[in-house]
């Protein structure tokens, strides 16, 4: 029986982690290939790194990491950020991950999304949607809406039909997260992410607002997504992905509990 | 030395990155006679039936694989490399290799999965896999342990050749082949411990056979 997938998000400026990760030790990591080493001996199921790096000299630094990474873990993972062409999928492709991560790379030319499954296939293209809640419209009717530039920019796309075109043209999975729920602590946005999965067949990764063990068996019980993306939950040591998967089991959510 | 077949639409470097922490000796090739030499091949794969395939013929390296199973060379087929070992995939309607008699299939949207829901596709995270036979890629292998698929068509060759399965809205061929020719649906480059195991297992049985 296939297993709900526990992901870790590191973000990562110019080669470093932008937030120190706190193991239970106390010991804080900046180091994003010795954290991912750490997140893949507890046992994460997969990784996903996004560059924030604006400089070309720190992409450069970046895929460094990325094959510094792929070296020393044997888990897939996902990299994205500033992926605004084929060449820019291709770079990080060749460095190691499995998959890239699109987005607002997306929502400005579509067409990367096709180009990038047919020279790649579709298994590694994976749609990142920052969504926010607004009022429903003629326009929105789903009433949540894309969102660009950390949820400054509304693009005027309805977030229901937007999953929709991108499968359709070839995204392999979608990574979905909540604007307004990122960093609350408060739980997924269960309502945004049962939409989005029960209505196309791509495996969805639900994104923002973990913040208890709970919050994730809801994501993949009540939220129907196939994983759950998570960061602080795991970063400042309130919680190892054991004791997450532990919770998750107890709750008869199935997750790999052997590596 | 292992050889992984170098055909462009393959996840070479992913093999060799988990040869290498192996410290199993090995070489990205499409040079005949280094196959020829080398005690075993890992036939990797990942994208598109159809483009694999025009990868391999295109560059003579189907007959040229066909000639070393025949030779009983070990090899380890994976995800895409295990789908074209069959006659034949839906995917692309490919011709394949026909090395082992069976074919490849679509996964059917409307099956179920254990919550009683439509199955997704593609088939993507960690599964597990039921063993038909014994199977030395096996050993000391927690029969618990989770491999990472990531596949949207899965083999479906003949009964004998089935040597394990995996469960996804029903049951289907996650392992298949003979001793020394195996193919695998799953990628054991990217599965962990588990993973890295199978592979150093494949090594062992090439190294037991050359006598080396």
């Amino acid at each position: 029986m296939l297993s709900k997938r526990i992901i870790p998000c590191l973000d990562v400026r110019n080669g470093i982690l932008t937030k120190g990760v706190k193991f239970k030790n106390n010991v804080d990591i900046g180091d994003p290939v010795e954290t991912a080493k750490l997140y893949y001996e507890q046992g994460a199921d997969e990784i996903v790194f996004y560059d924030i790096t604006a400089s070309s000299e720190g992409r450069g630094i970046f895929l460094d990491v990325v094959e510094r990474v792929a070296s020393e873990i044997f888990i897939p993972f996902s990299v994205g950020g500033g992926i605004n062409s084929v060449e820019d999928m291709r770079a990080v492709l060749l460095a190691g991950a499995e998959k890239v991560s699109v987005n607002s790379g997306a929502v400005k030319n579509p067409d990367i999304i096709s180009e990038g499954a047919a020279a790649f296939g579709s298994q590694c293209i994976v749609l990142g949607m920052d969504v926010k809640r607004v009022d429903k419209s003629e326009k929105i009717p789903s009433g949540f809406e894309i969102v660009i530039n950390g949820g400054r920019k509304f693009m005027g796309i309805d977030a229901l039909e937007w999953a929709k075109t991108c499968e359709s043209l070839g995204a392999g999975e979608i990574c979905l997260n909540s604007i307004d729920a990122d960093g609350m602590k408060d739980g997924y946005d269960l309502e945004l992410t049962k939409l989005i999965s029960e209505n196309v067949t791509v495996p969805v990764i639900a994104s923002g607002g973990a913040g208890h063990p709970q919050h994730m068996v809801d994501a993949v019980t009540e939220g129907r997504a196939t994983a759950a993306l998570i960061a602080s939950i795991v970063h400042y040591g309130e919680y190892t992905i054991p004791q997450l998967k532990e919770y998750m089991n107890s709750k008869g959510v199935r997750t790999r509990s052997s590596w | 030395m292992l050889a992984i077949l170098d055909y462009k639409a393959g996840n070479q470097t992913s093999v060799q990155r988990a040869l290498n922490k192996l410290g199993i000796p090995n070489e990205i090739t499409a040079d005949k006679e280094k196959l020829a030499k080398a005690t075993g091949i890992i036939f990797p794969g990942v994208g598109a039936a159809g483009q694999a395939m025009d990868e391999l013929t295109s560059g003579g390296l189907d007959a040229l694989l066909k000639e070393l199973v025949q030779q009983k060379k070990p090899l380890l087929g994976i995800c895409v490399g295990c789908q074209i070992l069959l006659d034949y995939s839906e995917e692309n309607d490919t011709k394949a290799l026909s090395v082992i008699p069976g074919e490849c299939r679509l996964f059917n949207p409307s099956w179920e999965d254990y919550e009683g829901v439509p199955i997704r596709v593609p088939h993507m995270g960690w599964n597990q896999i039921e063993l038909k036979k014994d199977c030395v890629l096996f050993n000391d292998i927690d029969p618990e342990a989770h491999f990472y698929f990531v596949h949207s068509y899965y083999p479906a060759p003949e009964e004998k050749y089935i040597i394990g399965e995996t469960t996804y809205g029903r049951p289907f061929c996650s392992l298949h082949g003979r001793d020394g020719l195996w193919a695998v649906q799953f990628h054991p480059e990217k599965s962990g411990n588990p993973g890295l195991k199978l592979i150093s297992n494949f090594y062992e049985y090439c190294k037991e056979v050359s006598g080396a």
